[in-house]
């Protein structure tokens, strides 16, 4: 397996680029370090302009009282000395962290997914992949439209397939609590195409030797499954929890289309980025809302880095 | 492949995606600072020949037929003068208004509503209509004196409304019938509309019926039974919500909810009361004027009619209406408020009346809109005008009506004491208030 298929986004590649790619080059390397680095100036100068310049800007409104049409005064730490009493960050802490265990619990169902339709002599396999994507490329909001209707505690599909065998389904949208689980459950769902795109391409590079000879020695499917595919698919599963860990953490247009702006379940329910916006476009005190942001960038990143450090343990390498 | 070549690579792209949302919405955030400039003296109605290029900024694509028609009408006048319509869709309008106002970017002439007036007239965004009323340009007593004081921030008037929306109850005739309920002749009580509600909600149980829907919004519902009960909001920079008139308002949706007479909070959350309504599962909804548009071409305009809000200790309606401003750094700030001016005139609001898609506010050219739906007895609508009150607001609205809609359902669904919210409402809302 290499990088270049698991890795689907082009700053990897541009990043490697610099590096004379991977093992196997086909032609010769660049002899001069100039070229490179003049192909790929658009797009630095572009993540500089348009990521790397906000993020410093936004550090330092994390240390201003900004107004709602700008203008700031320095405040020094008092941003974070307020955002550190504040229960609220800890409220939508806890309930992206909810949010987040939910939705890596689509990782194994998609290892699963994934290496069913991978089977060999599977029918239609490229029809059920388009279909498991769809979801993926659909946009959140048309997503988060139907979901609302799905989950309307009177009226939707769930609680009346549930009362056909009994069960009185809560109101999903405005309960505290089933709230987030139900937007979890959403964002699971539409994560599942993406990760089993990742992963299928992982299993597809694991070589088909390796299954012969276990199979001439009588192991099992499910002995083949544990043995062969799972270690040689952990450097995509990583790969699948990183980016998981990082949208999950960024969760709001799913939380804010599913429950809607005026549902009183929503100040109990919020996730970080929805406290963000709240306290930086309704609330219009954009120093804090800076301060908020950047708790939620040094978070992400300490989780990544931790990741990184853990992945050793459990990451197949060749 | 070895471990370090994936991860280096890998690991860029976690951070750099980790970057992205975050800074994005931030980007947004630019350093301008506004300058005020509250010098009315500047205005005087440009010649006929001035040639200029404005944009006019507004979110209601409905309303577009209408206002070319009056950019048509005002180009007659000033036929050099070429206007732009953007239309940006509500929900985003706010965001991109404030966006551009940071950036001295805002359309020389735009909509404003009563929540958006304080923010933008106090931090310098706006040009005052003063010179205007001075010159005769535009005379305010040709509008609902209620809309005229909420776009009046500290004493200095920064437009006039362009058309006005009062509040009163859609009634489904229908199931009134249906459910064997008599409907009042003449104005009523709160007692006669609770129970009308619940008997109601009663008779048609099996169908899945409610007489009325509670407490979800502030302008359509709450704020009318609190200025009913004789209470205020918002008065002087100070929550209105610790006032027992003001609790009395609110325990009226307590008690419509508690009776069965309106579904619970829970289910006008996943369903909103006007999609009840227009389901044929609510009798009678507490909404707009504007609701009209909804239901000309519905199965159930045959059925509909309209009646007054019940009175408490007093009768009121809250009222409601856009403005057109102008930008203080607009660039053809003449030619923007010659439009502003002929968009308040009689003209200009006759063909916005004719169009049917609002009401206009200019006192006589209201008939258009009782005539769209002559069944309907729209007229109360413009009746409610003489006892109305206006939207309330504050400085920074947006912030104690996210307040608002986060701890009262609390005390209308029962779950805590209707005072105790109140108190806690007011008191939350009061430290809000003292950061404008």
């Amino acid at each position: 397996m290499t990088t270049s298929q698991t890795a689907p986004p082009a700053p990897t590649r541009t990043g490697s680029a610099g590096r004379g790619g991977p093992a196997p080059s086909r032609g010769p390397r660049p002899e001069s370090t100039l070229w490179p680095w003049l192909f790929v100036a658009p797009l630095v100068a572009g993540i500089a302009v348009f990521y790397l310049w906000p993020i410093v800007q936004t550090a330092g409104y994390s240390f201003t009282e900004t107004g709602p049409f700008g203008g700031s005064t320095f405040a020094g730490v008092d941003n974070y000395v307020a955002l550190f009493q504040d229960p609220e960050l800890y409220l939508s802490l806890g309930n992206t962290l909810l949010y987040t265990v939910i939705v890596l619990l689509g990782i194994p169902i998609a290892v699963g997914l994934a290496s069913l339709l991978n089977l060999p002599g599977l029918r239609f396999a490229a029809v059920y992949r388009v279909l498991f994507f769809l979801p993926y490329v659909a946009m959140p909001t048309a997503v988060a439209m139907v979901w609302r209707v799905i989950f309307n505690g009177d009226f939707g599909i769930l609680n009346r397939a549930l009362a056909v065998v009994g069960i009185e389904g809560p109101y999903w949208i405005s309960t505290p609590g089933a709230a987030t689980v139900a937007v979890a459950v959403v964002g699971l769902w539409s994560s599942l195409g993406f990760s089993m795109i990742v992963l299928a391409a992982g299993l597809k590079s694991i070589p088909p030797e390796l299954y012969e000879a276990a199979e001439l020695d009588g192991a099992t499917r499910w002995r083949q499954f544990r043995a062969i595919t799972v270690p040689l698919l952990t450097p995509s599963i990583f790969f699948v929890l990183i980016i998981t860990v990082i949208a999950s953490f960024q969760v709001f247009d799913l939380l804010y289309a599913i429950l809607g702006s005026s549902n009183p379940v929503l100040p109990r329910s919020m996730s970080l980025v929805y406290f963000f916006y709240r306290e930086g476009f309704v609330a219009n005190d954009k120093g804090y809302a800076a301060a908020i942001a950047m708790v939620i960038f040094l978070l992400i990143g300490l989780l990544t880095a931790l990741q990184f450090r853990l992945q050793r343990r459990w990451v197949h390498s060749d | 492949m070895t471990p370090t070549r994936r991860t280096s690579p890998l690991r860029r792209t976690a951070l750099a995606a980790s970057a992205v949302v975050l800074t994005t919405a931030l980007a947004a955030c630019g350093s301008a600072s506004g300058s005020p400039d509250a010098d009315a003296a500047g205005y005087a109605a440009p010649d006929a020949d001035l040639a200029a290029s404005i944009t006019y900024g507004v979110w209601d694509q409905n309303q577009v037929p209408a206002i070319e028609e009056n950019i048509a009408a005002f180009n007659e006048v000033y036929p050099d003068i070429d206007v732009t319509v953007n239309v940006t869709p509500f929900a985003e309008y706010w965001t991109k208004l404030q966006t551009q106002a940071s950036s001295e970017t805002l359309p020389d002439l735009f909509w404003m509503n009563g929540p958006n007036i304080g923010l933008y007239a106090s931090n310098g965004m706006l040009e005052p209509i003063t010179g205007a009323v001075e010159a005769g340009d535009i005379d305010p007593a040709n509008y609902p004196q209620a809309l005229v004081d909420l776009y009046t921030v500290d004493g200095v008037s920064y437009g006039v409304p362009k058309d006005f929306d009062t509040i009163g109850i859609w009634v489904n005739t229908a199931l009134v019938e249906q459910a064997g309920v008599e409907l009042p002749e003449d104005g009523w009580t709160w007692d006669e509309f609770q129970e009308t509600a619940a008997d109601i909600s009663e008779a048609l149980a099996d169908d899945g019926v409610y007489g009325a829907a509670g407490g979800m919004d502030g302008q359509t519902t709450y704020y009318n039974t609190i200025f009913q009960a004789g209470g205020t909001v918002v008065d002087d920079g100070a929550s209105g919500y610790a006032s027992p008139e003001a609790q009395a308002g609110l325990q009226f949706w307590t008690d419509l909810i508690a009776s069965g007479g309106s579904p619970s909070i829970q289910q006008l959350t996943d369903t909103t009361a006007d999609q009840w309504f227009t389901s044929g599962k609510l009798a009678m909804y507490w909404g707009g004027s504007w609701f009209r548009s909804a239901l000309t071409d519905s199965d159930l305009a045959e059925d509909v009619t309209v009646l007054p809000l019940p009175s408490g200790e007093e009768q009121a309606t809250v009222i409601h209406g856009v403005a057109n401003v102008v930008s203080a750094t607009s660039k053809e700030k003449q030619a923007a408020q010659a439009l502003q001016v002929f968009l308040a005139g009689q003209e200009a609001q006759q063909q916005q009346g004719d169009s049917g898609a609002v009401i206009p506010a200019f006192e006589g050219t209201q008939s258009s809109f009782t005539a769209s739906m002559p069944d309907a007895d729209l007229q109360v609508f413009l009746d409610a005008v003489e006892y109305s009150r206006p939207l309330p607001v504050s400085l920074n609205s947006a912030e104690w009506n996210a307040l608002e809609t986060e701890l009262l359902p609390q005390a209308f669904s029962g779950e805590r004491p209707v005072a105790d919210v109140a108190t806690d409402l007011a008191e939350q809302m009061d430290a809000a208030l003292a950061e404008e």
